[in-house]
């Protein structure tokens, strides 16, 4: 395995691609009990047209989703799930947008614990019965979601902002789309999506990186299969289509999402760059030692709730500025009012390098935890990128940077998702 | 990794777990009073008020951009209810020296900043500021009421408030609406001073430091906390059994989709001695993770909902199982989560799920040394209830449960209420 060292976190990373395609991150951590992995696929809920080897395909919304759940099925007799529950290793899945993640967190028989995972997430076995009853289970979990607030701001704002990119769809699927799904559409998709070449494997613990590697050569078919090639649609224009929803459900106070589209990244350690360079700005403009944040939060518009980020992936990026206020559209202006300041001004030096040291303390913060530090590198792994490099880009980063993001930032960009109270 | 308690001031308890393990180090200072209804919000908003500004950094934008300068040291309000005690203080997360450039530690600035948060707020003739006490007010009432967002977690707080209606327990950590409106800024100051003088104060710090400096540290940081006579009189009232003869029913409407079904039981008698390894692992056995009765059988074999689970309050003796469900299906549910409590009562538990049941609960404890925030969760509540085992003492307890442990649990609680949130009959919500 190749092996990477990153003296200054006190970290190493060891990396290596199996001849079947899959890609391979072992972090090893001396006197950690706890050992995490995570088994992640490069299919999410926006992997709903691809092609592969020539062919073009359409699925429903929430395949992915659907087929997560039913990766916990095993042909009868097979007894995988309980051994890695007798083993202390109750291991769970999500899906987003853009992975489908298996993974287990333990302190003692990991070794067999990572083979059981990776047979369980290698054997596809649904049946039509199966199927039909996930139905059930899946539509209680789309009722939730329809009572959560932040499922709906969410859900709302990215109807708003895409025409077209299957983002605007949710990842469960409604109940009409997941009816659609039958056993061989989980079993066609595992085959596409689930080939080794198509996921990776993220380990972290105090584990030998050659032993994971001999582990996964073992557990997973040698065969490569043929990577999917995703089609999300055209690129859209940086406008949204609707600036302002408003729906009406049963919450204490008015709650937003305030959202742009973004130009999408690419991939590569540019991508990480750019992803860095967009929290450094966004803190400096909204943050909580900003002069926005704290004068609203003066005002009593907005609490300690408020949150600003960009998301990348799936071809797209957008900006979220999220919280709870009794005034959404002053929020909003408030924003554009700022952006404009700062596109006149530019950015204040001394911020900008306080900034930077937060961020640096926050990055460090970030790899205490073996779970967020694995999803990490997952997402690296298919946006070709080392999530670990990020301390290091983060202290070349320029004021310049930051200032050029900020100004692509115009005011007719955003557009305001609001959830507000019923009145009665 | 072992704990060492000292008490550094009069009633000021330093909970240290030295260790090499993190790149940032954990430290908390939490004050302890008893939760009752009078005074629950104006204790919560105490920390509130106080993060807003000290005399040095007299408002929140200079308060950040210390923090930012001490490489993103965060130190934050927290307010918990463990049992019946309120717990109030800051919780703080300070990068460790050895991987900041420069190689400095920000140990001692940072425990500065957070004795001025604790003892040396913006005041105006000696009282806190009007503006910042109104503002969290503000604040607070609407964190109180935007419990009802969260549907399923609205549950489960109104059971045990409806369950617990004649006990300090059914105040939530924040307290009450009516309450928070009557506090004003003379109050707020007096029940400061009152908190500071007599409240026992558990710290707990995580991280690489060594004693001598850190003592050092905090000593100089606390050292004019003003202390009178410390109230250590505080704890948790367990009543055993249910409130009447029947479980109670409550029934609420709300503009949902999902009916939302909590059941609340009283642990009884086995709370006499508790057994703290032995109710991890029934409530494990009972609802925990995925191996479980309630996930295997109202989830998996009736598909009656995607969440179905248990918890148990170790500190309140309860047990609540909880579970989404359609509106029509509260029957078959609720019957379904009574019958497997029953089975387990039979001693109906296959080797199978009580070996799943300990390893899980085994396993997370000890993982929990790998997180400082649990760790820090995990002290000040044994300290609470007077207990010293570490996480790697009940880890290996927890192996040794046997059955009949799990069963007589089963037979000792007591249904006490049945709690359903559905919909009302407002028209559908406008979506697309």
């Amino acid at each position: 395995m190749e092996t990477k060292a990153y003296p200054q976190l006190g970290e190493a990373l060891y990396s290596a691609t199996l001849p079947n395609g899959l890609r391979l991150r072992v972090i090893p951590k001396k006197g950690f009990r706890s050992r995490y992995a995570v088994f992640a696929a490069n299919y999410g809920g926006c992997h709903r047209r691809f092609s592969v080897d020539g062919q073009r395909r359409d699925t429903p919304a929430g395949v992915a989703h659907f087929l997560e759940h039913k990766m916990f099925d095993l042909p009868e007799g097979d007894r995988t799930l309980d051994r890695l529950t007798a083993n202390g290793a109750d291991p769970n899945a999500f899906t987003s947008e853009d992975m489908t993640c298996y993974y287990f967190q333990c302190t003692e028989h990991f070794e067999e614990n990572l083979r059981l995972l990776l047979h369980l997430v290698s054997t596809p076995y649904f049946t039509e019965e199966t199927v039909r009853k996930e139905q059930g289970i899946i539509g209680q979990e789309i009722r939730m979601s329809e009572d959560s607030p932040d499922s709906a701001v969410f859900d709302g704002l990215l109807r708003q902002l895409y025409a077209r990119h299957p983002i605007r769809d949710r990842i469960l699927g409604t109940e009409e789309s997941i009816g659609e799904i039958t056993a061989q559409t989980l079993y066609d998709c595992h085959k596409v999506f689930y080939a080794p070449c198509n996921m990776c494997l993220c380990v972290e613990g105090d584990v030998d990186p050659e032993e994971i590697e001999r582990i996964a050569r073992e557990e997973l078919p040698e065969e490569r299969g043929s990577a999917p090639e995703a089609d999300f649609g055209e690129e859209e224009g940086l406008l949204p289509l609707e600036r302002l929803r408003r729906r009406e459900m049963d919450v204490s106070a008015p709650q937003f999402l305030i959202g742009a589209k973004l130009r999408p990244t690419g991939k590569g350690t540019e991508a990480l760059r750019q992803h860095l360079i967009s929290a450094l700005s966004l803190r400096q403009l909204l943050g909580s030692s900003s002069d926005f944040y704290n004068r609203l939060y003066a005002q009593g518009l907005l609490n300690r709730d408020f949150d600003a980020e960009v998301a990348y992936g799936v071809g797209i990026a957008t900006l979220f500025v999220g919280g709870e206020s009794s005034d959404p559209e002053g929020v909003l202006r408030a924003v554009e009012e700022e952006l404009a300041r700062v596109q006149r001004e530019g950015l204040d030096p001394v911020r900008f390098e306080r900034a930077k040291r937060a961020s640096f303390g926050a990055r460090l913060r970030g790899l205490e935890d073996f779970e967020s530090v694995c999803l990490s590198l997952a997402e690296g792994v298919f946006d070709d990128y080392c999530s670990l490099d990020a301390t290091a880009l983060l202290q070349d980063l320029s004021i310049n940077a930051c200032e050029d993001f900020l100004r692509e930032l115009s005011p007719e960009r955003l557009a305001i998702s609001i959830i507000e109270p019923r009145r009665t | 990794m072992e704990l060492t308690r000292t008490e550094i001031l009069p009633g000021v308890w330093l909970n240290a777990l030295r260790s090499e393990q993190f790149k940032t180090a954990c430290l908390s200072l939490s004050l302890l009073t008893q939760l009752k209804r009078e005074t629950a919000s104006m204790n919560a908003l105490i920390p509130y008020v106080l993060r807003r500004g000290t005399t040095r950094f007299p408002d929140m934008e200079s308060l950040s951009a210390r923090m930012e300068e001490l490489y993103g040291a965060a130190i934050e309000p927290v307010v918990r209810r463990i049992g019946e005690i309120q717990c109030l203080g800051f919780y703080a997360s300070i990068p460790e020296g050895a991987f900041l450039p420069g190689g400095k530690s920000v140990l001692r600035p940072a425990c500065e900043l957070l004795g001025q948060l604790l003892l040396s707020p913006a005041t105006r003739g000696g009282l806190l500021l009007p503006a910042y006490v109104d503002s969290e007010k503000e604040k607070l009432l609407d964190r109180i009421r935007s419990r009802i967002n969260h549907k399923s977690a609205y549950a489960l707080s109104r059971c045990v408030e409806e369950m617990c209606c004649c006990e300090d327990f059914a105040v939530s950590r924040l307290g009450s609406e009516d309450a928070c409106e009557s506090v004003n800024y003379k109050k707020l100051t007096k029940q400061y001073h009152t908190l500071l003088q007599t409240s026992p104060v558990e710290i707990f710090y995580c991280g690489r430091a060594e004693m001598r400096e850190l003592s050092a540290a905090l000593r100089d940081a606390l050292v004019t906390l003003p202390r009178g006579e410390i109230d250590y009189e505080i704890g948790t009232d367990l009543r055993m059994n249910a409130l009447e003869d029947k479980p109670r029913f409550v029934e609420e409407e709300l503009d949902v989709s999902q009916g939302n079904l909590v059941i609340g039981w009283r642990l009884g008698d086995c709370m006499e001695d508790p057994d703290q390894a032995a109710l991890l692992v029934f409530s494990a056995v009972y609802g925990g993770g995925t191996s479980s009765k309630l996930f295997r059988n109202v989830r998996e074999r009736l598909q009656l909902c995607y969440h179905a689970g248990s918890l148990v309050d170790l500190h309140k003796g309860l047990l609540l199982a909880s579970a989404g469900i359609d509106f029509d299906k509260l029957d078959s549910a609720r019957d379904e989560i009574f019958a497997q409590l029953e089975a387990m009562r039979r001693g109906e538990i296959s080797e199978e799920e009580l070996d799943a049941a300990r390893a899980c609960v085994a396993s997370d404890l000890r993982a929990m040394c790998d997180s400082q925030g649990e760790l820090e969760g995990f002290y000040l509540s044994q300290t609470l209830d007077g207990l010293d085992c570490s996480p790697l003492e009940l880890a290996a307890l927890a192996e040794d449960v046997t059955k009949e442990d799990v069963v007589r649990i089963a037979q000792s609680v007591d249904c006490d209420l049945i709690y359903f949130l559905k919909g009302g009959e407002q028209e559908e919500a406008d979506g697309d």
